[in-house]
């Protein structure tokens, strides 16, 4: 049997050799990662092992997942992790409205054998394919792109399953056999780190924590993201954003936020920020009442007051 | 960071020195990382600094507290000495309570008996004076037998609905079973089958000062955490101090002496002061607020003692007991008759705690394992 775990034939993008030429390529669909990320995006594409993102909400986790596709020119598929999910929401289900229908249909006409209606009930044609599978099933010049989006939020057990399915690439469907990827997916997984993940599975991946950007890096985002946002502008509200994320707050902005921001500002007209414009839109970048609270409490003119970078970048 | 120039040793023999290193350092690297960690700088660069670093960052590491080890042992292993020579372990303190030996109680006394014969009388104290007996008198031997009465007390949050379904009698429909029980009656005699919430024990997470305070208890307790971590489920501990440190993956080593030894390696605050707001503010922010306190049953083992801004612990607590299902408070002194929570810290804490209790001995943490594994009033 041919295993496509054994298959260590990498999916770079064609054209790049080099973690720097994928630099480019992800800047170029508006993606800016540093030297470290772009290192293990190449690693995990060119050693075909599944790549593990961790990091705060918002710094741009699953984005990679997103733009990757992209670059690769091949379909994204997306699993949304959640609390108690399971094979059968992850990987296949039998249809078993069409199943009941067809067992009504086969009494009715009479006569037919029950062995025959049984077999022909978990033929392929009733089973619903879930993303794992669709991923496994995928045909075509370039692996898919596989997201699995939030493991930290499903359990244990589900766990253990993905475990099985990033050694093997294939499942086993008791009525039909073995389902085996041709080529493994590039495969994404990010968490947030709500529980920490099981070792085994994170051993099965390369490995990269996504920092919060540092300021000129965000700046660059910002003005990449919302180039309708002034250089000046965009340096104001990345250098505000520093300052939030020091406060201990429910939630600290993430890049996520800070475009939010950016583009309510930039909506407003807005060239310069000032404390009246911090309270106007305060909203668009802290979404917890608590956290305003805070942040009017530390005093919003303080967020407007001296320049970013403050000991992030040399 | 700085691109220096690295003689590129055997590229695989370099590897697996420098696992060696982390591993020494408390990294768990296996075999496996090793050899793609090998495969990575293949990929890349092996003469630059930086491609050297990144491979072996993401091959090697797996979670964010390992950078900083990371870090340190590679300046150690490729930027001093260079190539392939394995450096001695970086400096991580390694050490572990040792027993007191000023508590110990003489092993026998020896007493004449009534027909005047010397008889040897072994204080050997019975299972049930040592349940009530304060950790604080223990003698090394009775720590032995606490460790043999500890493997039969088990933590267990207490049980919540989850949102997995498993097959009951009664519940919501399930399409699955209804269907396959109709296979086998040819679609005739349509039987429904159900399933219905599956039900869970909440996770419990254990937070334990070791601080120099605590110190007479800390060896007690931290026996019990590892006994409660190695018995499986939903659990979690950190010991806090001047700061905050996961200690459940050290705890997970089967053998007690090892991975008591292995936590003492990690916890870097062991009999230090306390901070017990910051560390608690760590918790909630880190861990706490994104899901793992969400529900959970927390428990925290001190004395209260708190050398930071007790204010800064009255917020914390408010916003753990928010997103707490139950907050027990274990503290030691509550055991001395005539208590009064006069630690400043504890009675800060105490108007957020739903569980108060000792932990100085055996009993208590029985009646812990019943605090933790009670529902409240209104579930019952
Ligand atoms: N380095 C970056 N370059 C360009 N855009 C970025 C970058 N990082 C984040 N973004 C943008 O920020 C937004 C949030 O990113 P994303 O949703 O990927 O974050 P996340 O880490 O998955 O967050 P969460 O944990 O909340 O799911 C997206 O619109 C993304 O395009
Ligand atoms: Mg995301």
């Amino acid at each position: 049997m041919n295993n496509a775990s054994g298959e260590r034939r990498g999916a770079l993008p064609s054209g790049v050799s080099h973690f720097r030429e994928l630099g480019v390529r992800l800047r170029e669909n508006d993606y800016l990662a540093d030297e470290g990320l772009s290192t293990a995006i190449f690693l995990s594409l060119k050693l075909g092992r599944p790549l593990f993102l961790e990091g705060e909400a918002g710094v741009g986790k699953t984005e990679v997942a997103k733009v990757l596709s992209r670059i690769l020119e091949t379909p994204l598929i997306r699993l949304q992790c959640y609390e108690g999910i399971d094979v059968y929401q992850a990987v296949y289900e039998w249809d078993y409205a069409r199943q009941l229908l067809h067992i009504r249909a086969a009494e009715a006409f009479g006569g037919e054998d029950r062995e025959r209606v049984e077999r022909d009930l978990y033929d392929r044609e009733f089973l619903v394919s879930r993303p794992l599978l669709q991923a496994l099933e995928h045909r075509g010049p370039m692996p898919p792109v596989l997201l699995i989006d939030e493991v930290d939020r499903s359990d244990d057990e589900f766990e253990a399953f993905l475990l099985e399915i990033l050694s093997d690439f294939a499942v086993t469907i008791p009525e039909l056999g073995t389902i085996m990827a041709e080529r493994p997916p590039v495969a994404i997984l990010t968490s947030n780190r709500t529980r920490e993940v099981h070792d085994a599975l994170k051993r099965r991946c390369l490995y990269h924590y996504i920092e919060h950007p540092s300021f000129e890096r965000e700046v660059e985002i910002v003005r990449l993201r919302v180039p309708d946002a002034e250089e000046r502008l965009a340096r104001q509200v990345a250098a505000a954003t520093e300052k939030m994320r020091t406060m201990d707050l429910y939630k600290p902005p993430g890049v996520a936020e800070t475009l939010d921001w950016t583009e309510a500002l930039v909506a407003l007209g807005a060239r310069e920020l000032d404390e009246q414009l911090v309270e106007a839109t305060l909203g668009s970048v802290l979404k917890y009442r608590e956290d305003q609270q805070r942040a009017a409490n530390a005093g919003l003119a303080a967020l407007v007051s001296g320049v970013g970078g403050a000991g992030r970048d040399a | 960071m700085p691109e220096g120039g690295i003689q590129a040793p055997p590229m695989l023999d370099a590897a697996v020195a420098f696992g060696r290193v982390l591993r020494g350092a408390g990294l768990r690297v296996g075999t496996d990382r090793i050899v793609e960690f090998a495969r990575a700088i293949e990929e890349m660069d092996p003469a630059r600094r930086d491609d050297v670093y990144w491979s072996g960052r993401i091959t090697l590491t797996s979670r964010p507290e390992d950078i900083e080890v990371y870090d340190r042992a590679f300046e150690l292993f490729w930027e001093t000495g260079g190539g392939a020579k394995p450096k001695p372990r970086p400096k991580i303190r390694l050490s572990v309570p040792q027993p007191d030996r000023s508590v110990m109680p003489p092993k026998k006394t020896v007493e004449k008996n009534e027909s005047g014969e010397e008889a040897v009388r072994l204080r050997y104290s019975p299972v049930e004076v040592l349940r009530r007996k304060d950790f604080a008198l223990y003698s090394p031997e009775e720590f032995a037998e606490l460790q043999r009465l500890l493997a039969d007390l088990r933590l267990s949050g207490a049980l919540r609905r989850s949102r997995r379904l498993e097959p009951a009698p009664r519940g919501r429909n399930d399409p699955r079973r209804t269907l396959r029980s109709a296979m086998r009656t040819g679609g005739e005699a349509v039987r429904h089958r159900f399933r219905k919430a599956k039900v869970q024990p909440r996770r419990v997470v254990l937070l334990c000062d070791v601080s120099g305070s605590m110190a007479p208890y800390s060896r007690a307790l931290l026996r019990f955490l590892h006994a409660s971590v190695v018995a499986g489920g939903r659990l979690e501990a950190f010991s806090i101090g001047t700061r905050l440190t996961r200690i459940t993956r050290e705890l997970t080593t089967r053998d007690p002496d090892r991975a008591l030894r292995q936590t003492a390696g990690a916890v870097r605050d062991i009999s230090g002061g306390t901070r017990l707001g910051d560390a608690i503010k760590e918790f909630v922010v880190r861990w706490g607020q994104r899901g793992m306190a969400r529900g959970a049953v927390v428990v925290i083992f001190s004395d209260g003692w708190d050398r930071g801004d007790v204010s800064v612990l009255a917020e914390q607590m408010q916003r753990l007991s928010r997103l707490a299902y139950r907050i027990v408070w274990v503290n030691p002194l509550k055991a001395t008759p005539g208590y009064k929570p006069l630690a400043a810290g504890m009675a800060a804490a105490l108007p957020h705690v739903d569980v108060f209790l000792s932990g100085h001995n055996f009993e208590s943490l029985e009646e812990l394992a019943r605090a933790v594994a009670a529902a409240t009033e209104r579930e019952r």
